[in-house]
């Protein structure tokens, strides 16, 4: 009984990783650029392929997973140098710039199914889902602990770069107040470029640590891209530490929802306490309301 | 007396052949068609306490704002030199790098980021051994930011925050120090101690350009001034020069008496005084 409970925990825990990772890309873009990001998802999908066709090609891991972190901050800040600030320049607002990131969405969809195709294909990944291990009784696949590795070692570094170095200060600072920092003579832009490499990278990591447990497909980043949307606004979308706490509860809400109620009811009950919770608190667990500063 | 045909004023020795600021003939529009600023001419010489005085909307912040090059594809017209060189229609950033340091009103400071990082800021870009020698004198300046040194800077009074907002300016090695009324929402005893940090920090050598409401603080330390309504300067001189003007004792520095005071505000808004 207690085992089933830990057993469908620690799949959520698992799953949770993955979700934190992806919300904490989207709350690092909103925070700093009020932008929804609505490519995120689509940025690690080019990226997981990007590592598809260099595993194929009998380069190592360790390659392929550079290259696509590489690839996948580099459309981040390609996108926001080339086309955000110069639609900001041309007096673009809030709303038309989440639409243009849809518009990038739609495109390396485009890209994707022409370059790769959209019939789904395995990548060939090191770590196994078969291997398992057992501790008391409850079984961990090799590649699960991998995944929560992963999401804990994503979330510690991005903690100690906007923490403890001068970037994440600075990162602070132009995403609290972005004049006042230009007045300071930091580079807002290259801060917020910056930005948007890191989180976008934080996303390729979930797409890569996602792809071996089910087959990789144009639209494979989906279902995981609007969790982790909808554990950034659980967690409160200004907030790195909620991104972290709304992706593991809303991880290990549905898979206890799945194990307990029916399979069917897995992503309705995650969806009901984000309801829920926002009718408590509109700003998210952890979220502090953006102050209107003029 | 007239805005553009500036008077040359107390302009004293004239050591470097440009004045350290120049802004001649600057038109700022809002929406590409509400003038803020019409036309204004200024200079502002190395070492002086400059202030701008004027009621509100008068156009002195946005005079800061275009400046420090805040506001976009602004000045429409005219030029902004500084030390003899246009900076006009530069970005901010590059503005800040020349060592002009606006502090707004608002004070621009971090409120979630602590006293210590927001002065880590202040020493962004920066190199040189100084840095240790600065932190102290700021330190020495305002004692209360060591102290608070490890709390975010929203909790710190409005007196602290002006203070901390002076502090991290001061870590900027200004050349010019543009301060947007640092004697708003202080108590008169908190102003006051505010204005004399602004002296120690004038006897360092530091060129400040300090607009105020408040005349009679601002003139206090102030060697030279303007007056400045509806984006116009209308008058300009030393600080004795502006003090002694019939309209400033009476509209800036409340010295008429009573009745004065009341016929002449009455009388001020029906007719065109400058």
């Amino acid at each position: 009984m207690m085992d089933r409970f830990l057993q469908y925990g620690l799949t959520g825990l698992s799953a949770g990783s993955l979700y934190a990772l992806v919300a904490l890309g989207l709350v690092l873009i909103y925070r700093s650029t009020r932008v929804l990001n609505f490519a995120h998802g689509d940025i690690a999908t080019l990226a997981t392929f990007v590592s598809y066709s260099l595993l194929s090609n009998h380069y190592s891991f360790p390659v392929a997973f550079l290259a696509s972190l590489l690839v996948g901050g580099a459309v981040g800040i390609a996108f926001y140098f080339g086309v955000l600030v110069k639609a900001q320049r041309e007096g673009a607002n809030l709303l038309g710039m989440v639409i243009l990131t849809l518009g990038l969405a739609l495109i390396i969809q485009g890209v994707v199914v022409w370059w790769w195709g959209a019939e789904p294909v395995s990548l060939p990944f090191p770590i196994s889902d078969t291997t398992t291990y057992r501790f008391g009784g409850v079984v961990v696949s090799q590649l699960s602990l991998a995944t929560m590795a992963a999401g804990l070692v994503g979330s510690v570094l991005l903690y100690l770069l906007v923490q403890r170095t001068r970037l994440g200060l600075a990162m602070r600072a132009t995403s609290e107040n972005v004049m006042a920092a230009q007045t300071l003579g930091i580079p807002t832009r290259l801060v917020l470029g910056l930005s948007w490499g890191v989180a976008s990278a934080l996303g390729v990591v979930a797409g890569i640590f996602l792809a071996p447990a089910l087959l990789l497909d144009p639209f494979f980043m989906l279902d995981p891209f609007l969790k982790g949307f909808a554990a950034a606004v659980l967690g409160g979308l200004n907030s790195l530490p909620g991104a972290v706490v709304g992706a593991l509860i809303l991880g290990v809400a549905e898979s206890l929802a799945g194990a307990y109620l029916t399979i069917q009811f897995k992503n309705t009950l995650a969806f009901l306490i984000i309801i829920v919770v926002l009718l408590v608190r509109p700003e998210g667990l952890l979220g502090k309301e953006f102050k209107e500063r003029v | 007396m007239r805005s553009t045909p500036r008077e040359p004023g107390g302009r004293g020795g004239g050591a470097s052949p440009h004045p350290l600021l120049k802004v001649a003939s600057v038109e700022t529009l809002y929406f590409d068609r509400i003038y803020a600023l019409f036309g204004v001419s200024l200079e502002i010489e190395e070492g002086e306490i400059f202030t701008v005085l004027g009621p509100n909307g008068a156009g002195k912040t946005t005079l800061l704002r275009t400046i420090a090059g805040l506001l976009k594809d602004q000045p429409k017209k005219g030029e902004i030199l500084f030390r003899g060189r246009r900076i006009d229609g530069w970005q901010p950033e590059a503005v800040a790098r020349l060592g002009i340091v606006y502090v707004p009103e608002d004070r621009g400071l971090f409120r979630e980021l602590t006293v210590a990082e927001n002065l880590e800021l202040g020493l962004w870009g920066r190199r040189d051994d100084g840095v240790r020698k600065d932190l102290d004198f700021v330190y020495g300046m305002f004692p209360i930011l060591k102290e608070r040194a490890r709390q975010e800077a929203e909790t710190l009074s409005g007196g602290e925050q002006q203070m901390l907002a002076l502090g991290r300016a001061m870590l900027r090695r200004p050349r010019l120090l543009m301060l947007d009324e640092p004697s708003l929402g202080l108590a008169p005893r908190i102003a006051r101690s505010v204005y004399d940090a602004l002296g120690t920090i004038s006897r360092t050598g530091t060129t400040i350009l300090l607009v105020e409401q408040n005349a009679r603080l601002a003139l206090g330390v102030a060697r030279r001034g303007a007056i400045l309504e509806a984006g116009r300067v209308v008058l300009e001189g030393t600080s004795a020069e502006i003090q002694a003007n019939e309209n400033v004792r009476e509209v800036y520095l409340g010295l008429g008496t009573e009745e004065a005071a009341v016929k002449g505000w009455r009388l001020y808004r029906k007719r065109r005084r400058w």
